[in-house]
């Protein structure tokens, strides 16, 4: 296994993903020996997990069950442990199609943060492209290293530790892309520049306040950076439930079975035919959005370098 | 050649050699010429109004008339002179605040100064200007909502890839970008041929198209029941056999899908076959008897050499998909998803996400149920994704004045291993797992 490549079945050593149930799930470490606690009771690793195919399931001591999953950068930004604020994969997504991505680009990152960005941006530029991230704070730069050795992607990224405001990322004239998610954007805006390839590299800034992104905009202007765009992207999640709804007793005219408008013994008016659970119901299946909500992530910015 | 945008009209030939990125003035003749970098000259006149109490307007404040522009445009002045001429001939200008005035230049630009710039094709463009100005032929399929796809579907080289999509290949040509020509892409196509228009439009090396496949749909249910192979047996091109009809030496079901496949007017073979058909009847009229029949001989034998490669591509095909080990499934076409997604579903590994666009939410909805009673699927989310765009200037941001009003929805989720045998219990724990009760819910549980 890999992140940025699918394997089979369950090694020594890799990252596998264990899924409890809805929205519950929790990364673990393959090894020889060792044994996971979960609620459901425990996994023992040389037994239940190494030499298992990837989705399968697996009986705790308890007697319940769960699935082992490979994986995905995806899954990795749900469960990873949060040393920053992380990114999540609905902005991950608009980025690294917006940034133009793909296998052999060259990406430049800064903050690295918890990884949660880094580890989406590795998988889509493998296995001929390489991620160059620069991190300020020196123990989640080594922390970060860390868990790209250990997720078999050390040789597709370099991380940095320094300040991209004053040193920039290390390299120049060769990034296809430039990312930044730091407090002062506007201060690196010259040096994104000057990591980016000559002509049509893509930069992105996600800044949570609407003054950081204008005197980002404002920045990159000055430098020459053209098709300037400034997005949100929010994600929206729909619970499918079958509702039933009361009919009202609107009393009955005398002797008149037939309600006017509404029948409730035939509910052909709500399109897909339900049944009726008691009398005086109509049931139906509906897409019910969730009580709250993510209202705000960050405004992102993208540009040109023309 | 002439090309014609949006009003414009204009020659390529004087792009070529150029960078990508380059924008081009449009000359009066149609050429194209490299834009100079014009220094903007703070605008002489720095008379600007406060507000617009005073600002009536009566379509009298521009002095030109339409025939006065048209006589400056004939002339071959350049837009940005006919822009000034606007500006000094408009009796409301000065008393325009300096915003107005910004937004009146900017805006005179757009539809004066011809000004073209040539980029080199992604799917972010793609996507964007699909969405902009076909979104029909895309499923309204708004660009976001293809980037969540990519991403969920952790779309990345080395995959093996299972695409049904009736988005004029748009879809189809995000996910080889994605992949880098790396791994393969099996496409299912409903009808004859697979739709590529967009997916020509990314510009990919040749070598991309060597590990994409394509599957019939028309066919899966045959696969999937074990009586695709008995059904299709492969047969020798018969060098001597000259046959009127190409139904001859093949079953009659592979005939019908390769008629079929010789039909429509999207794949490339029937479209060669044409121009051979066309070439074959100009000719005949001049050469003798003989000679003809020779001809017709040769192109029978090339029709069935065609024909017998295809089958034999098909074959392929259907083994690749037997295996039953793709790496991800993404459908986004006009079908009802539930079973595109129900059938095809049978060919993707365990621990493997698969991601459904449908313009519409209740098709998901009905989707989602059917994927419970099945079984086999863990993580199900019905989502869609808002987007807005905003204009940041200083002491002007705001979103923008219009936004897209639905870009689609998504249904995503990963496999597992199939329990077929336990699929009742597996059920009923899901639900309890899977789904968390609510107070008011408790009685529908068991239907949800």
């Amino acid at each position: 296994m890999s992140f940025v490549e699918y394997g089979d079945t369950i090694k020594d050593g890799d990252t596998a993903i264990v899924f409890l149930g809805h929205e519950s799930m929790f990364p673990v470490k393959v090894q020889h020996g060792t044994v996971t606690q979960t609620k459901y009771g425990v996994i023992r690793h040389s037994m239940d997990l190494i030499g298992k195919k990837y989705g399968s399931k697996v009986t705790c001591s308890k007697g319940g069950w769960v699935f082992i999953l490979h994986p995905t950068p995806e899954l990795w930004t749900m469960n990873l442990p949060h040393r920053t604020q992380i990114l999540y994969s609905t902005d991950i997504s608009i980025i690294t199609m917006m940034l133009e991505l793909k296998p052999g680009s060259i990406v430049c990152e800064s903050g690295t943060g918890s990884g949660s960005l880094s580890h989406a941006l590795i998988r889509t530029v493998a296995p001929t492209g390489h991620l160059y991230t620069v991190e300020f704070h020196q123990q989640r730069a080594e922390k970060a290293r860390e868990e790209f050795r250990e997720h078999g992607v050390d040789h597709l990224v370099t991380v940095t530790n320094q300040d991209v405001c004053k040193n920039g990322f290390g390299v120049s004239n060769i990034a296809d892309a430039v990312f930044l998610d730091i407090p002062s954007p506007w201060e690196a805006i010259g040096h994104a520049k000057s990591a980016l390839k000559a002509e049509g590299g893509r930069i992105c800034s996600f800044s949570p306040c609407i003054e950081q992104v204008q005197r980002t905009c404002l920045a990159m202007e000055e430098y020459g950076f053209t098709e300037i765009n400034t997005l949100e992207i929010l994600l929206r999640v729909y619970n499918v439930r079958t509702i039933s709804l009361q009919i009202p007793d609107l009393g009955k005219a005398a002797e008149d079975n037939s309600s006017a408008g509404f029948d409730s013994s035939n509910p052909s008016n709500q399109g897909s035919p339900c049944t009726n659970l008691q009398q005086g119901t109509v049931q139906f299946k509906s897409g019910v959005p969730l009580r709250e909500m993510v209202g705000h992530t960050g405004y992102l910015t993208f540009a040109t370098k023309s | 050649r002439k090309i014609i945008f949006e009003k414009q009209w204009f020659y390529l030939d004087n792009a070529i050699g150029h960078i990508y990125g380059t924008t081009f003035e449009v000359t009066s003749g149609g050429n194209l010429q490299p834009k100079q970098e014009v220094e903007e000259t703070a605008t002489e006149t720095k008379e600007a109004g406060t507000d617009n109490r005073n600002i009536v307007d009566d379509g009298k404040s521009q002095k030109l008339t339409h025939d006065d522009i048209k006589a400056l445009k004939d002339k071959g002045i350049k837009g940005q002179e006919i822009v000034q001429q606007l500006i000094e001939n408009s009796t409301t200008f000065r008393d325009k605040t300096e915003f107005a005035q910004d937004k009146y230049i900017k805006k005179k630009k757009k539809k004066y100064e011809a000004v073209i710039t040539i980029v080199k094709p992604s799917t972010r463009i793609l996507s964007t200007m699909y969405y902009a100005r076909e979104p029909g032929k895309i499923n309204h399929l708004r660009y976001d909502t293809l980037a969540q796809m990519l991403t969920l579907g952790n779309i990345h080289a080395g995959n093996k890839m299972i695409v049904m999509e009736t988005c004029a290949g748009l879809v189809l040509g995000a996910v080889m970008e994605r992949m880098g020509g790396y791994g393969s892409i099996i496409q299912m196509y409903p009808g004859g041929g697979p739709v590529r228009a967009a997916t020509n439009c990314f510009g990919f090396p040749k070598l991309f198209f060597d590990n994409l496949h394509e599957f019939p749909l028309s066919k899966v249910d045959s696969l999937l029941s074990g009586t695709f192979f008995t059904e299709t047996l492969p047969s020798e091109p018969e060098d001597n056999m000259v046959v009127e009809e190409e139904s001859n030496g093949l079953t009659d079901e592979k005939q019908t899908s390769l008629q079929e496949a010789e039909e429509a007017s999207t794949t490339e073979a029937a479209m060669e076959i044409n121009q051979t058909e066309e070439q074959e009847t100009t000719d005949i009229n001049a050469e003798d008897v003989e000679f003809k029949e020779n001809k017709e001989k040769e192109n029978v034998r090339e029709k069935q050499r065609k024909q017998w490669e295809r089958r034999k591509k098909l074959i392929e095909t259907a083994a690749l998909l037997r295996e039953k080990n793709a790496d991800g499934l993404i459908i986004a076409s006009k079908f009802h998803p539930t079973p595109l997604l129900l059938s095809l579903l049978e060919f993707v590994a365990p621990s493997r996400p698969f991601v459904v666009y449908c313009q519409y939410k209740e098709p998901l909805l009905e989707c989602y149920t059917k994927l419970r009673e099945r079984g086999g699927v863990i993580n199900l989310k019905l989502s869609e994704t808002w987007l807005r765009n905003y204009q940041v200037l200083p002491d002007r941001s705001h979103p923008k004045l219009t936004m897209s009003g639905g870009g689609g929805y998504l249904l995503s989720g990963i496999t597992v291993v199939l329990d077929k045998g336990k699929s009742d219990s597996s059920h009923s724990e899901a639900l309890k797992m899977e789904e968390p009760s609510c107070k008011r819910c408790k009685v529908q549980d068991l239907h949800c």
